[in-house]
């Protein structure tokens, strides 16, 4: 059975491709890829093809987000990497890379060759395990990459926390570099950051919520940029928060230290003036920052400085979000609504879509060495079809996902994945023909 | 003027006229108190709720008489651990509360915006008794009564607010309360102890005691938690004391007819010295009497008046 996908805008930065044509998939694979196509298939061939009409629509290189939380094994009543899996195919993303914290946590090959079982079991996208930097990520003795890596991780993390030994650190990166494994760090002085909860700002003090400090956050990237810098390895920054931070991926890559960072779609959308309604959804880690930060992350976004958009989707059940806000977990759920959250950019003139794509697919595969990211003859058919304009307004409880913490209940937005292909295999079909 | 809010949560959330109402309000209460026979039957048939998460004896106490002064059903819960805890959301403990047909729900919680997260979810109106290092409206709107009854006015004033400002809910609730009234006012305490931006609400900000009680009208003394002395915020009680204790010296520094101020419950010999504490310009003991009225003035007009 062969794909025809007609009339699509193809947006595919990897080749600098943006134009209205047609992609035809066979054996699971892009095998013609131009205007027209129908008019070179015969007849019969046509017979054994399913064609969808994608006008007015884009079809992208799939969308990969670089950093989720599925939370299994160990809190399947938070999300299963089956829920997970089906929220990430609902919200235009083909693959996914799911954080190690999890109980066990992914600190073996064991854990890792479960997590790949599942989500072969389930078989929506494809589900890329990062396994943790340190062992029990408790920060103190490496992990066993080599291993982990033979078991399918694809990049290390002990995100959630960050690894406070600066010799562990710098441990890690000669030896996953030795492995090509990326590294993605979560930047974070637990001593400044201590019993915070938001942004330290004059709206913590309004609040009386104790703040974390911006360099919290900045001093632990500036570590991260001299080990990497000094040990001659690479480095990923997730979850950029802040102007000071970006500041300092921006003056690194001007000297030529391998790093690479991404943000996630709150921390260009909210600002911590939205905690006054004390909205546990609300609360992340790192905090939701300044207006100025929000703004700061943009222009980092635009000049290249921060390379992916990634959701840090943080499931959590109601019991550890509707509680008193100090006590409440961190984390906002965002597999569904990363899309268009991110498609304001595009409307706000920050990026171009073909520039939107390159952050939410072409960058993450080539942060994370994975052979996707791209539309090019004989590639895996992964494509992301969404319909730029497509107005809706977010109802949580039609979420895919097992956990409804997110603060965008009832949010107009604009755009929204129509269909999502994985190696030539619908997922997910939300196109206004579809049966 | 009508009121018409159904909460209590914040000096944030009040306008200045309905600061000056609830003032003008707690007047009529503050005679009850001095009868022979201390009650009258505004709020019978009326149940107000203590819920008091952080253990409190002077402010529950102070709503339980307030209460029973207009003849309300004072019932006092004191849960010992936060919903997190039992494993019950907010929205579950303000469902219980609103089961039990309360009129009123006092609460009080270590956490700061739990009584704003419950008011959402509950017909019952509810009065902050302090959150977190938040707010704490009733204690500022006693401490301006205070002011007003006992200086004629607060506008104009020179007000100085010391000691650790970034953990006390009472300077909050004041700061907002004061500024909104027209005061001139000051706050002073060690730098780790001032919150960040504290600047942004038009107070000016010292370091140093001094230049916040010169020629102030009424200065105003926090209770410093002595367990903040291993939190690396100062470096001893010996060291605080010996330069944010208010004593008879720093006393001479402000205005002849001063006024000294103190939530409670005090620190004698940290940050007030007994003298002064005990002396002419101290209205510490006011400041508890005229919270009776203030509290049952909020009651009624939150309970009293049929809606």
């Amino acid at each position: 059975m062969k794909i025809l996908l007609e009339n699509g805008r193809l947006t595919d930065p990897s080749q600098t491709m943006d134009e209205t044509g047609d992609i035809l998939i066979e054996n699971g694979q892009i095998s013609r890829i131009g205007p027209r196509l129908r008019a070179a298939l015969s007849a019969s061939e046509i017979q054994d093809t399913a064609v969808f009409d994608l006008t007015g629509m884009v079809a992208a290189p799939g969308l990969i987000d670089m950093h989720t939380h599925l939370r299994e094994p160990g809190f399947e009543y938070k999300e299963t990497i089956a829920s997970g899996s089906a929220a990430a195919a609902a919200g235009g993303f083909t693959s996914i890379a799911c954080m190690a914290n999890t109980d066990p946590c992914n600190d073996n090959r064991s854990v890792t060759e479960y997590i790949i079982k599942q989500a072969r079991q389930c078989g929506l996208v494809r589900v890329y395990p990062v396994g943790a930097i340190s062992s029990g990520l408790k920060g103190t003795a490496l992990a066993e990459y080599g291993d982990m890596k033979e078991g399918g991780i694809v990049a290390l993390s002990d995100d959630g926390k960050p690894v406070m030994n600066s010799h562990l650190m710098k441990a890690a990166l000669e030896y996953a570099a030795s492995l090509k494994l990326p590294v993605i760090a979560h930047c974070e002085d637990i001593n400044l950051s201590g019993s915070g909860v938001m942004n330290e700002s004059f709206f913590s003090t309004e609040l009386g919520l104790p703040g974390i400090p911006s360099i919290a956050e900045e001093s632990m990237i500036a570590r991260d940029i001299l080990l990497a810098g000094y040990t001659r390895t690479a480095v990923h920054i997730a979850h950029v928060s802040t102007k000071g931070g970006a500041e300092l991926i921006r003056t690194a890559k001007k000297k030529g230290i391998h790093v690479t960072a991404e943000t996630a779609p709150h921390y260009f959308t909210l600002c911590d003036e939205s905690l006054r309604t004390f909205d546990t959804c609300l609360k992340v880690n790192p905090p939701l920052r300044s207006r100025e930060d929000v703004e700061a992350i943009k222009d980092a976004l635009k000049d290249g400085t921060i390379d992916a958009i990634a959701s840090d989707h943080a499931p959590h059940a109601i019991t550890e979000k509707d509680v008193e806000f100090e006590y409440a977990l961190s984390g906002m759920i965002g597999l569904e609504t990363s899309l268009a959250l991110s498609l304001r950019l595009v409307a706000e003139k920050v990026l171009t879509l073909p520039q939107l794509i390159e952050k939410m697919s072409v960058n993450p595969a080539r942060i994370l060495r994975l052979p996707l990211g791209s539309l090019a003859l004989g590639a895996p058919a992964d494509i992301t079809v969404f319909d730029a304009n497509h107005s809706w307004t977010v109802d949580r409880e039609q979420f895919f996902s097992k956990s409804k913490n997110t603060p965008c209940n009832g949010w107009q937005m604009t755009g929204k994945a129509m269909m999502t292909l994985v190696d030539g295999e619908v997922k997910y079909n939300a196109l206004p023909d579809a049966k | 003027m009508k009121w018409n809010k159904k909460d209590i949560l914040g000096i944030k959330e009040l306008s200045p006229d309905e600061i000056q109402f609830i003032l003008d309000t707690a007047d009529s209460f503050v005679e009850i108190s001095t009868r022979d026979i201390k009650k009258v039957p505004t709020l019978r048939g009326k149940t107000i709720i203590n819920f008091f998460v952080e253990a409190s004896t002077r402010t529950r106490t102070s709503f339980e008489i307030a209460g029973k002064r207009l003849s309300a059903d004072t019932v006092n819960i004191s849960p010992s651990s936060s919903s997190l805890v039992k494993g019950e959301t907010l929205l579950d403990t303000a469902r219980n509360l609103e089961a039990m047909s309360s009129d009123i729900v006092v609460i009080r919680h270590h956490a700061s915006g739990v009584p704003h997260m419950i008011a959402k979810h509950t017909r019952s109106s509810i009065i902050n008794a302090g959150d977190g290092t938040h707010e704490h409206p009733t204690q500022a709107l006693l401490d301006m009564m205070t002011i007003q009854s006992e200086k004629g006015s607060i506008s104009g004033l020179k007000i100085a607010i010391v000691g650790d400002i970034f953990h006390s809910r009472v300077a909050r609730s004041n700061i907002l309360g004061m500024t909104k009234m027209g005061a001139d006012v000051h706050v002073a305490g060690p730098a780790t102890m001032l919150p960040p931006f504290v600047d942004q609400w038009g107070v000016s900000v010292h370091t140093h005691m001094d230049d916040a009680i010169r020629n102030a009208d009424v200065i105003m003394m926090l209770r410093i938690q002595t367990e903040r002395e291993n939190q690396n915020i100062f470096p001893s009680l010996r060291e605080y004391s010996r330069y944010y204790c208010l004593n008879s010296d720093k006393v001479k520094l402000a205005r002849q007819d001063v006024m000294v101020m103190h939530p409670g419950p005090m620190n004698r010999g940290v940050e007030i010295s007994s003298d002064v504490a005990d002396g002419v310009h101290s209205v510490i003991l006011k400041q508890v009497a005229y919270g009776i009225a203030l509290r049952m003035a909020l009651l009624y007009l939150l309970a009293g008046e049929t809606k």
